[in-house]
């Protein structure tokens, strides 16, 4: 049995080595160093095209997340007795392994990116619903009390009062969200899926130490900056936290 | 090999999901043809191997990280180390992880099982120290005044306390570790995710044979921590959440 | 903002009912009062006895059961609940201020909703914001940034903003410690007096529905109305036992909440600036009801007590032996003016108005006389409205 199964992963493993000898790098590549410079200078063109799908991925299964996520959180601040079901749903999805979750879809989707986009909102989903919930439930009592008392259509508490006070939270799942899904899109590959972990599996070779850190530190630098600026996004929409620290 | 009639034929319906399950049960040729694959042998030895380098990791990622967010949050000191911990762990891509660690330091279980914990980590971490932060300080002073040790304190008052806060960060773990315990092949670890990785011997009968079984063993590992936190949480804290 | 500006109307409880789905009893049974326009109505009672819950059927946060409530003659029932709540004022003890929004946005928030321009909005608010007595600066501010005392002008503020006929004020300086909620208490007196709102407010202190109320309506468990009455009424002749003991032992003493410092004969002291000869002084003291002089400055404001060392000399010196301590507001009700006296020690104090400025001087001899001239009354009273006894 086990014969069969390494015979597998050899195919997978399947040397490229044209990809070895084509580009320079010398000594270096042929003694597959930890990480060659040399190497990254001549080839920093291959990880354009992957990095683009790559924010394609996740910009799509971010955002998708969060439409959905989102109209379910308000759908179920309405209709209370829908939270514990939604969440229960959004938790099954959020636990399956993306991974797993890419081929679930084979006999529907088939193999590709709309596959790894669909998989990658599906774990999202919890994640932004738990925390627009969240953020809506810790809006105080008094405040939507008060909103209502002074005449505010309920539609209008939710929008003027509840949601820019939940704002913060909502912002908080959406920098989990979108930093996992970085991560996690590296998987993608193996729905064919594209994007940055086409550079650490396929095509070339998994041992190939250079390419999986440089893959994966363009991961982590996306993830990084995707962080800031939601983090920025999330401070200026909403001045009075910055105020009250001052006091 | 030989198949029960009663079985087959009305699975073969559901087209590939038939023959997933076929696989599961039967085993069948692989694609690269002479040896027979799957089957219910081959099926449990690779669940038993997931769900082992699984449960080390988590418990090394446990003893690892409860300790240092117990005492951080205990002393309510750190609280920028742990809660960045939490994040940074979030950024870091699964499959570069596992790549790099079977290509720099070598293939095997040890190793998969440091990288997996290191996985598991973060989380534990960070929901450790923001939960038993996070408890009540007036009961934390109250317990104090009554004559309690720091270490009492921490076991009879804050850990409890702490407990479903603690126990959200160990099954964001346990989900991590296991979904990456999928990709354990191309470290050498053959787990479940040998029947999705090596579409090549197995087939896409395999393939969806090998999702379903992780989906299934994901949802029954988050179910079976799920159940272990509602036992382990206080009936006071269940009433005041409901 | 003038009285004349202003509009106010009647509220009127016609046998209001509230059941609550799934309770055993009624939370508020055939509730019938008239609150006249322009007259503050207190709804006090014990914890549980429905006050709030009447209070919220007017603005429909509660939907009554049976009977109605008229506004100026007309049902609250009719038309949209939100558009009925944009004219009552509505204030209550966490205030709900919305954190997210400035002071000034606050303020704005129903004319915002009514449609108002922004220019107007503004005016309004800095309007109101001084009206409350907030500097300008504050509007800009964020609520986190307010005490909670000024956070609660901020709440009367917002529910003054469309000069609303009718306001509602659910136990609204309840979480505010006892000193700055006698201020606030006298405030809002204050503004009222300007004003002229038809006001309904709900407390569960019968001190405070003694001190605001016009008229105070004691409820029962229940929503009972045991009692519709004057404050002076209301300490006279409890309808029942129930009110007796919920007014307390103490009520001939409570009767020192209904009038103000400004309202009693306030005895007179000699006065002196700084420079004065001292001699004319000396002989004024000797003569006078108060045996002190006190020092002014040349706005008549207090600046303290001169003792005869002060006195000695030809003139009169800058600074005197004793500051002027306490100092009592003379919009102040009799009984919080006798509390500053007592806990100060003093027989006398200075009376000033709003600016500071000096009306009189408070003795404890005032009080007293005013305790057994009340005394008097109350019998006289009792004997003329009470002819079977």
């Amino acid at each position: 049995m086990s014969g069969t199964i390494n015979h597998g992963l050899a195919q997978l493993a399947a040397v490229d080595q044209g990809f070895f000898t084509d580009r320079s790098g010398g000594g270096c590549i042929q003694d597959n160093k930890l990480f060659c410079p040399g190497w990254v200078a001549d080839n920093y063109d291959r990880y354009v095209h992957p990095t683009l799908q790559h924010l394609v991925l996740v910009g799509s299964a971010v955002a998708a997340g969060f439409l959905i996520a989102f109209a379910l959180a308000i759908f179920a601040h309405r209709h209370r007795w829908l939270q514990t079901p939604f969440l229960a749903g959004t938790g099954i999805l959020y636990t399956i392994p993306s991974i797993s979750f890419f081929f679930l879809l084979l006999p529907i989707t088939g193999r590709g990116a709309l596959t790894a986009i669909i998989a990658l909102t599906a774990f999202n989903l919890q994640i932004i619903f738990r925390n627009v919930t969240n953020g809506l439930r810790n809006v105080p009592a008094n405040v939507t009390e008060a909103a209502t008392g002074i005449g505010m259509t309920p539609s209008q508490v939710l929008w003027r009062v509840e949601l820019p006070l939940a704002l913060p939270e909502v912002i908080a799942g959406l920098r989990i969200a979108t930093v996992s899904t970085v991560a996690l899109a590296t998987l993608a590959v193996f729905a064919n899926g594209g994007g940055l972990g086409t550079e650490i599996v396929t095509g070339s070779n998994i041992t190939f130490k250079t390419g999986i850190i440089v893959a994966g530190s363009i991961a982590v630098i996306m993830a990084i900056l995707f962080d800031a600026v939601l983090l920025l996004i999330g401070k200026l929409l909403a001045p009075w936290k910055r105020k009250q620290a001052l006091v | 090999m030989i198949p029960l009639p009663a079985l087959t034929l009305p699975t073969a319906a559901f087209g590939l999901f038939g023959d997933a399950f076929n696989f599961v049960f039967d085993g069948r040729e692989a694609e690269t043809g002479g040896v027979t694959v799957g089957g219910t042998s081959q099926v449990l030895d690779l669940a038993a191997k997931q769900l082992e380098v699984t449960l080390l990791a988590l418990a090394v990622a446990i003893l690892l990280a409860m300790p240092v967010g117990l005492w951080l949050g205990h002393r309510q000191k750190g609280e920028f180390l742990a809660v960045s911990a939490g994040n940074a762990g979030r950024a870091i891509p699964e499959l570069a992880l596992i790549a790099l660690m079977a290509a720099a330091i070598g293939v095997g279980l040890v190793n998969l099982v440091v990288a997996l914990a290191i996985l598991g980590i973060p989380p534990i971490l960070t929901n450790t120290y923001v939960g038993i932060s996070q408890v009540d300080r007036a009961s934390v002073e109250a317990a104090r005044g009554m004559g309690m040790t720091e270490t009492a304190i921490v076991r009879k008052v804050e850990l409890p306390l702490a407990v479903p806060t603690i126990m959200g960060g160990v099954r964001t773990a346990a989900i991590n570790i296991i979904a990456t315990a999928t990709i354990a092949p191309l470290a050498g670890i053959l787990t479940l995710g040998d029947f999705i990785i090596a579409r090549n011997v197995y087939g896409d009968a395999g393939v969806l044979a090998g999702a379903i079984l992780v989906a299934l063993m994901a949802l029954a590992l988050e179910g079976t921590l799920a159940g272990i936190q509602w036992a382990m949480t206080s009936k006071g804290l269940k009433l005041k959440r409901s | 903002m003038t009285a004349e500006s202003v509009s106010a109307s009647p509220v009127r409880f016609d046998s209001v009912t509230k059941r609550y789905p799934g309770a055993d009893s009624v939370a508020v049974e055939e509730l019938s009062f008239e609150v006249p326009a322009g007259e503050i109505c207190v709804l006090v009672g014990p914890s549980g006895c429905g006050k709030t819950t009447a209070l919220r059927m007017v603005n429909r946060t509660v939907e009554m059961t049976s009977g109605d409530i008229l506004i100026g003659g007309r049902s609250v029932k009719e038309g949209d609940p939100a558009r009925l709540r944009r004219e009552i004022g509505y204030v209550i003890q966490q205030i709900g201020l919305f954190p997210h929004r400035t002071i000034s946005q606050n303020i704005g928030t129903v004319p915002a909703l009514l449609g108002w321009d922004k220019e107007r909005i503004a005016a309004r608010a800095a309007e109101l914001l001084e009206l409350i007595g907030l500097d300008p600066e504050y509007g800009d501010r964020y609520p986190a940034q307010l005490s909670g005392g000024q956070q609660q002008r901020v709440g009367v503020a917002r529910a003054l903003a469309v000069d609303p006929p009718v306001m509602l004020m659910d136990e609204p300086f309840g979480a505010i410690d006892p000193i700055n909620r006698s201020r606030l208490q006298n405030e809002f007196l204050r503004l009222q007096a300007e004003l002229k709102k038809t006001v309904l407010f709900v407390t569960h202190d019968v001190d405070e529905a003694i001190k605001m109320g016009d008229r105070v309506a004691v409820l029962k468990k229940g929503g009972h109305l045991a009692q519709y009455a004057t404050p002076t009424e209301l300490l006279m002749e409890p309808a029942d036992d129930f009110v007796e003991d919920f007014v307390g032992a103490d009520r001939a003493l409570k009767r020192l909440a209904l009038m103000r410092v400004r309202d009693v004969d306030l005895w007179t002291a000699p006065l002196a600036q700084a420079g004065d000869p001292a001699e004319p002084v000396r002989t004024a003291v000797a003569a006078a009801e108060v045996p002190h002089a006190l020092l002014v400055d040349a706005e008549n404001r207090p600046l303290g007590w001169l003792s005869a060392r002060d006195l000695d000399g030809e003139q009169v010196p800058a600074t005197p032996d004793s500051v002027a301590d306490p100092l009592i507001d003379a919009d102040s009700v009799l009984r919080d003016g006798l509390a500053s006296l007592l806990q100060s020690g003093s027989l006398y104090a200075p009376v000033v108005d709003a600016r500071g400025r000096l009306a009189g001087v408070l003795s404890v001899e005032i009080v007293s006389d005013f305790l057994a001239s009340d005394e008097a009354s109350e019998s006289e009273l009792t004997a003329a409205e009470r002819p079977h006894d």
